[in-house]
């Protein structure tokens, strides 16, 4: 692609969330996730930067209208992310565990059709600031 | 970084296209940022361990990016008599900048960040992100 400018928009959700395998003993999950198998769940303040490509408008001097951009973030992923209990109340992970890859990867799949055009080049979630997963959609 | 002003207005859209297009950053007298810049060079480290001397990068940057575009209103700078100054534009704009005049290594991006919330990315005509 001619020009292409990426932009990145960042957004924050805080959620909770467990990691339990169903295929797994109650013993190979603790050792397999330690702390993070507590039934009880525990939460994370999320970061996320999605980032999208493409050519300026020569009209508008925008890639994409980054209000439009907040306003799919906001419907799409932090309605339905936002202060809720991953495992429990987010269909993806009803049978998937919500590790921060499969979060990565569920946000990806949540936003691609609907950005006007757009293509999605990244989503980057930090579960915390010192750790993030980078998806870049499928190869 | 540094900090500018700029109205987002196009001269081929009506008012009221303008007012939809750009909503607040249409207001007549402007606003500001504080824009955070990182230019990203590559090269062979050489026999004093650089890529490239930081402190030619830093003049460089200062001199022709910094002291180009800080504290003042974009819409009246030279770069943008035609061009409206989104930050794609800006972004655009200083890579070409770099591309220019900076010699001492190979120019890889510019990332500038608007706000804490959006940031613009370019690596060239042609060039993805690596």
């Amino acid at each position: 692609m001619k020009n292409t400018v990426y932009l990145t928009r960042k957004a924050e959700f805080s959620a909770s969330h467990y990691y339990h395998n169903p295929a797994l003993s109650p013993e190979e999950n603790r050792r397999l996730f330690g702390k993070c198998n507590n039934l009880n769940g525990h939460g994370h303040n999320y970061t996320l930067e999605v980032t999208v490509a493409g050519e300026i408008d020569p009209t508008t001097g925008f890639v994409l209208d980054l209000k439009k951009l907040k306003e799919v973030l906001n419907r799409e992923v932090l309605e339905v992310f936002d202060h809720r209990h991953l495992n429990k109340e987010v269909p993806e992970f009803a049978n998937q565990i919500p590790t921060t890859e499969n979060i990565a990867i569920a946000i990806w799949r949540r936003l691609e059709t609907k950005l006007n055009g757009a293509k999605m080049y990244r989503v980057r979630v930090y579960e915390t600031p010192d750790l993030f997963v980078d998806f870049y959609g499928e190869p | 970084m540094f900090s500018a002003s700029h109205r987002l207005h196009s001269e081929l859209l009506s008012e009221e296209a303008n007012r939809e297009v750009y909503g607040r950053c249409n207001n007549p007298h402007g606003h500001g940022h504080n824009y955070a810049l990182e230019v990203t060079v590559s090269g062979q480290v050489d026999a004093n361990g650089m890529v490239c001397n930081l402190v030619d990068l830093d003049e460089f940057v200062t001199a022709q990016v910094l002291d180009r575009f800080d504290h003042l209103n974009l819409n009246q700078t030279p770069e943008f008599s035609g061009e409206v100054p989104t930050t794609e534009n800006l972004c655009v704009r200083i890579y070409e900048i770099l591309k220019r005049g900076f010699r001492q290594a190979h120019l890889e991006k510019v990332r500038l960040e608007e706000t804490m919330m959006n940031s613009f990315e370019y690596a060239g005509d042609g060039y993805a992100l690596k």
